[in-house]
């Protein structure tokens, strides 16, 4: 996957914590990473990818960090499912903000959510995972990518 | 009528509805619960997410356009490349909401198409 493409990703971050009250995020550098589980924290959403592109977009975060962004968002149910839907929308506005830059060829699945470390996640889905650092407020969160 | 798979998603337009005294007459949370709920409450306006499990937003769009040809819809979607914009208008959407989206953006967008004159 080429420096580009990481921008897109980079960009839509960037722009998803514009949209909440507290918008100052920070992305760090993207690094290789094995396994999405390397960088997991309490929660996961994975969109998995097809079309002209084949792989996966994660994104994993702790449950202080989803409590603290339904809040800002206008939402006081910081409920379990709540922090599980709001993962799996993260990870979908993220991967489906890329196809402004990617095309309607780059196809992108319902989110999956998990609890703990990913499960049941394919060799192709979890496999040279580009990791983006996401640090907002005090948290740290990740968006994990890989695409062939 | 809200159609969105995310809670978080369906609360928010919720919210932004009733700053504006829209009646929320349903959500529903994949398109297929949208068709039944549609044929029950009659919307004048839906909101309509497009990657959703069972049945997606367009093939959505397109039987509720076959329910009622004048029902008005806005695409609330982070699908923001132009081909799906132009397919969604094209299968009878009357406009579009990328996500992440401000509650400005929403009321804005939601108030042009009650506003227009089909």
């Amino acid at each position: 996957m080429k420096e580009e493409k990481l921008k897109i990703f980079i960009d839509s971050i960037v722009q998803y914590f514009h949209h909440t009250s507290e918008p100052n995020v920070k992305v760090g550098s993207p690094f290789l990473i094995k396994r999405i589980e390397e960088v997991s924290a309490d929660y996961t959403g994975s969109i998995t990818i097809s079309g002209a592109y084949q792989g996966a977009c994660h994104f994993t975060a702790p449950s202080a960090l989803l409590r603290h962004l339904i809040l800002s968002v206008g939402e006081s149910d910081t409920s379990e499912p709540m922090m599980q839907d709001a993962v799996g929308e993260v990870a979908n506005t993220l991967s489906g903000n890329a196809r402004r830059e990617l095309g309607k060829q780059f196809i992108i699945s319902t989110p999956r959510v998990f609890k703990g470390p990913p499960s049941d996640l394919n060799k192709q889905e979890n496999s040279r995972i580009y990791a983006i650092p996401i640090n907002w407020k005090s948290y740290k969160a990740t968006l994990g990518i890989h695409l062939n | 009528m809200i159609v969105d798979d995310s809670m978080l998603i369906r609360k928010k337009i919720e919210r932004e509805c009733d700053q504006r005294q829209f009646n929320v007459v349903g959500t529903a949370e994949d398109g297929a619960a949208a068709i039944s709920l549609f044929k029950k409450v009659s919307p004048d306006v839906v909101t309509m997410d497009l990657t959703m499990p069972h049945l997606d937003g367009i093939e959505c769009i397109k039987g509720l356009v076959k329910l009622q040809p004048k029902v008005r819809i806005l695409v609330i979607s982070a699908l923001n490349d132009k081909a799906t914009g132009i397919k969604a208008l094209e299968k009878g959407a009357m406009g579009f909401v990328t996500k992440p989206f401000s509650g400005q953006e929403l009321q804005s967008a939601l108030g042009e198409i009650i506003d227009d004159d089909v």
